[in-house]
């Protein structure tokens, strides 16, 4: 046995095992080190695999060495490879930022168990992400999302609403999970097996009421999760209330995460055989991603909460990703793999921004951003650019998920999508253009709450920021990492999908 | 001598390091301006030799990286950017001078922001100028667009951030939401960017089709530095900026980086004689007429000098997409010209207009009768700058005026010609009024005394002029009007590789 051969099961077992070990570390600054440290390995150990995966194409891993379908698979291939990457990337320069923001939002002696949620979260997410088993998704996805509820409410130590929030949060989310269960039932009555490939195989011609009620439960559940508009309405408060460094890593990968299910279970379960799939794609993704887009971008517009208007700019992003799946086209399918790591750079660096707003201020009201160009011209410009890639403007991750999804509507022949998603990009303009005039023209209040001394935020939430906003920057000039791996892999699941509908 | 390859991205390089070196030297504000001086300085002898090697018929350029497949950063000097360049590289360092001599005269803050802006910014004109593709120039025109921001809202106030918020809205509005898929549009049907001598999109006209009038909609549209009527509003608001920035952004580098593109994508991209032969560009050029006659009769109402010079860029910015959308050899090489002559007339008229503020505090042309009196040397140059506008010879603006009249008639489209003659006598009515009644007519309250900062002015007598540096840039600008007059013709030889000749 070595190392190489078990590098897939790594990103999952490494946090697993690490998350107990932090209740047993002292308080204080162990857990969080610990804790970072964990999310460095899990990140060397993904970026290790995307490599692997490059190199030799798919890697099918037999949990325990039982052989699929009757064991647990692991399974990947360039896309979920670069999703592994990406969430273990997202957690390695949050998990080092939470320290600060962490001391001051979260109850002292809920800190340890602060980053034990936050190590099981991200097991979930992996984990849900590199398996290749229909029900192990599932126990995945509830490990991520209990752990998920548990860290919202810490957020109650700043503000009671967090538990409200992440109550809702609870109900909201069970029921996807419930949905989501029961969907993998039915599939389960008719084929009798839970292994990805081996459902793929099985459904090939299976056309029944019981498979179709069965796809239906599986996309309403995951919709929920993904924060699908309508079925958003968990997530704005979810997101204002957490703590901040929870907000930056849930917004930045939760959904993505979701968002990677829904495509995986379209293309590689389902496949376009199942006539389902195509009505799916035109009758319900893309006009829920045109109405989220535009519904979500105008409540943002209204915001004066900046975490608010940030969580309502989310879900109208999660439009412009169902929108790029619904063309059903490798180019669509490009454009929202490649939106998913994009926008998680983007809204990562934003909420992170918001934090350090919070960390000085205590509030993430836009009364609060009053002036900050002169207070924290740093954050101020992180904040900005972040602001610039969620539009769109050249030289940004946003430009490139821009450009890739107007190819795809015009090459689809969907051409007034792409002025649909210009526009929706323009609201994006305004909602970011009402904080950054806050920030940049108007004088810091001498009296008041907000009224506090010229003061940057500490370096060790200011370099971890830095290195998103500047792999805004980095991966949107340079996209061979991004593009033309998404490209490959969005080619290898329309392959598997059976071509286009 | 530095070869024109290097030319070009030293000429990218050097504005920025200038910025870099007024930031650095904040707290002393003569080296601070000596930084700028001696950048615009390097930069001008860059963009000539670029120039020369231009006009030896070389085209130097050179490629970044590729982004995505098709889709690199990349340059290229072709005749028309390195035209754009040389003026906003040379009426930089005449802008430079003036912003010393008015910025220092009225006190104004932030100094070392706003010429740190304006380094960015001409940076940004100069990537515009060079870019080789449509790719390159759109990431230079956000660029450009953000750089000035700071300069529009320099006053901080309530004023200023409407003004700000407009700018920003208008220019970033149509350039995402019509310019951009128009690119995206052309790359899907292309399956590049590049701009190709005779059209990138003509060889592609079966995958166009019909559709080429609404993409070329798009372009001029969505290009609203171009400020083509409706997508004007921008440019009237950003005259809350100080003067130099209406006098070079808003009279040459912003406005002139959106006509030139829109000529560069009627060239390079459609090619002249597949419009003229699709006949799509025939609607944007009535538009385009109407965008000059509607914005001189704007203008005619606006009392403030300048409102009522923005109105007339408005107008005068149209008569450059005209020539475009004319689509015949002389219309582009009217609209070519009128891009130095107009650069010249229009920002000699407004340094006069912040002369006159700066000695006077006038901004309204009502208060100015009389004033030519005491302020011979800003009124002469201002005659002169408004008589090359309005088109009359000797003057450099008559040149455009002549070949897109020639244009028109090659074009077939002779009621273009009366609109050109209805415009350049609504021209002399609101633009030659303006010093005639400065010189003839006497003061309405018979107060022409000074009243900004004391001490700072040329006051001899009778004479109470603005402080040099804010009288010897418009002077030299229009002595540089009447000059092109007389070497058009090297300008046309330069020039014609545009239309296929040379």
């Amino acid at each position: 046995m070595n190392l190489a051969e078990q590098l897939p099961v790594l990103p999952v077992i490494i946090p697993l095992v690490a998350a107990p070990i932090t209740l047993l570390l002292p308080q204080g600054r162990a857990p969080h080190l610990w804790a970072t440290l964990i999310s460095w390995l899990t990140f060397a150990a993904s970026i290790a695999l995307v490599r692997m995966v490059n190199d030799t194409g798919l890697i099918s891993y037999h949990l325990g060495d039982w052989a699929p379908p009757l064991g647990i698979e692991y399974r990947i291939d360039l896309a979920n490879a670069l999703v592994l990457a990406l969430v273990s990337g997202i957690a390695s320069v949050v998990f080092a930022f939470a320290y600060r923001s962490v001391r001051v939002e979260v109850d002292p002696r809920q800190s340890t168990f602060f980053y034990c949620a936050m190590l099981i979260c991200l097991t979930g997410l992996m984990g849900v992400t590199i398996t290749g088993d229909a029900f192990n998704v599932f126990v995945f996805l509830e490990i991520s999302s209990l752990s998920t509820y548990a860290l919202i409410a810490m957020g109650a130590n700043r503000d009671r609403r967090a538990l409200t929030s992440s109550f809702n949060y609870l109900v909201m989310g069970t029921i996807g999970a419930t949905f989501f269960v029961i969907g993998i039932g039915l599939l389960y009555q008719a084929t009798g097996t839970l292994n990805m490939a081996d459902l793929h195989d099985r459904l090939a011609g299976q056309s029944n009421r019981m498979v179709e009620a069965g796809f239906a439960f599986i996309v309403v559940g995951i919709g929920l999760k993904l924060a699908m508009f309508p079925l958003h309405l968990w997530l704005p408060n979810a997101y204002t209330y957490a703590p901040s460094a929870v907000s930056a890593f849930i917004a930045a990968t939760a959904t993505k995460v979701a968002v990677y299910v829904l495509i995986r279970f379209f293309y590689s379960v389902f496949g376009f055989d199942f006539a389902f799939v195509g009505h799916a794609f035109t009758y319900v993704l893309l006009p829920l991603g045109l109405a989220g887009m535009f519904i979500a971008s105008l409540v943002a517009l209204f915001q004066d909460d900046v975490k608010r208007m940030l969580a309502y700019s989310s879900v109208a992003q999660i439009g412009y990703m169902l929108l790029g799946l619904s063309f059903a086209t490798v180019e669509g399918l490009t454009a929202s793999l490649v939106h998913v790591l994009n926008h998680a750079l983007m809204k990562g660096a934003l909420f992170m921004a918001v934090a350090c707003v919070v960390f000085r201020t205590g509030s993430h009201s836009l009364q609060a951003f009053a002036g900050l160009a002169k207070r924290m011209p740093v954050t101020t410009w992180a904040f900005i650019l972040s602001g610039l890639s969620l539009i769109g403007v050249p030289l940004t991750v946003g430009f490139i998920s821009k450009w890739y999804l107007l190819t795809a509507a015009f090459a689809a022949g969907h051409g007034y999508a792409a002025f649909l998603i210009v526009a929706s990009s323009l609201i994006a303009l305004v909602y970011i253009g009402r904080v950054a005039e806050m920030m940049l023209l108007r004088e810091p209040p001498s009296e008041g709450p907000y009224a506090i001394p010229l003061k940057e935020a500490p370096l060790s939430m200011l370099i971890p920021m830095w290195v998103l906003v500047a792999a805004n920057v980095y991966f949107g000039v340079r996209t061979d990492l991004t593009g033309d791996l998404a490209t490959r892999a969005a080619e290898a699941l329309m392959l598997a999908a059976g071509g286009a509908p | 001598m530095i070869s024109p390859g290097l030319a070009i991205p030293l000429a990218l390089w050097v504005p920025l390091l200038g910025c870099l070196a007024i930031w650095l030297l904040d707290k002393s504000p003569n080296l601070r301006e000596a930084a700028t001086l001696i950048t615009g300085v390097i930069l001008f002898a860059l963009t000539v030799t670029i120039f020369m090697a231009v006009s030896e018929g070389h085209r130097p350029g050179f490629q970044v990286l590729e982004v995505i497949d098709g889709l690199p950063i990349a340059f290229q000097a072709e005749p028309l950017g390195a035209l754009f360049a040389v003026i906003a590289s040379g009426l930089w360092l005449v802008n430079s001078v003036y912003s010393i001599g008015y910025m220092r005269s009225n006190n104004e803050q932030h100094q070392t922001r706003f010429y740190m802006s304006f380094a960015v910014a001409i940076s940004a004109a100069i990537g515009v100028a060079f870019a080789a593709n449509l790719f390159t120039l759109f990431i230079f025109y956000e660029v450009l667009t953000l750089s000035t921001f700071p300069l529009v809202t320099h006053k901080g106030d309530e004023k200023a951030r409407r003004g700000g918020r407009i700018y920003l809205g208008v220019l970033m509005a149509t350039s995402i939401g019509l310019l951009l898929p128009a690119i995206v549009w052309t790359y899907v049907i292309a399956g590049t960017t590049d701009f190709m001598p005779g059209g990138l999109l003509a060889q592609h006209v079966d995958a166009a089709g019909p559709l080429v009038g609404i993409l070329l909609g798009l372009y001029a549209f969505g290009i609203g530095k171009a400020a083509l009527m409706p997508a004007h509003p921008w440019l009237p608001n950003a005259m809350v900026a100080p003067t130099p920035v209406s006098a070079f952004l808003h009279a040459v580098a912003v406005v002139k980086a959106g006509v030139f593109a829109i000529l560069k994508i009627v060239i390079y991209i459609f090619g002249i004689e597949s419009l003229h032969d699709t006949g799509a560009s025939v609607p944007f050029m009535w538009i385009a007429a109407g965008s000059i006659l509607l914005a001189s009769a704007i203008a005619m109402n606006q009392d403030n000098l300048k409102a009522r010079l923005a109105y007339s860029t408005v107008s005068q910015l149209s008569y450059i997409t005209l020539g475009a959308m004319l689509a015949t050899s002389m219309g582009v090489m009217g609209g070519a010209m009128q891009i130095a002559a107009h650069a010249l007339g229009k920002m000699t008229l407004f340094m006069c207009a912040g002369a006159i503020y700066v000695a006077h505090h006038k901004t309204l042309i009502s208060e100015m009768r009389g004033l030519g009196r005491v302020m011979p040397f800003t009124f002469g140059a201002f005659f002169l700058g408004a008589m090359s506008i309005v088109g009359l010879p000797p003057m450099a603006g008559s040149w455009p005026k002549f070949f897109l009249m020639l244009g028109a008639a090659d074009a077939g489209q002779l009621a273009i010609i009366v609109v050109l003659i209805i415009s350049s006598i609504l021209n002399v009515v609101y633009l030659l009024s303006i010093p005639v009644q400065a010189f003839y007519m006497n003061p309405a309250d018979g107060d022409v005394k000074p009243q900004g900062a004391g001490g700072a002015f040329i006051d001899w007598g009778a004479l109470k002029e603005a402080p040099i540096l804010c009288i010897a840039p418009p002077m030299f600008t229009a002595a540089g009007v009447i000059a092109l007059f007389f070497f058009i013709d090297p300008l046309y030889r330069f020039l014609l590789p545009l239309i296929g000749g040379g």
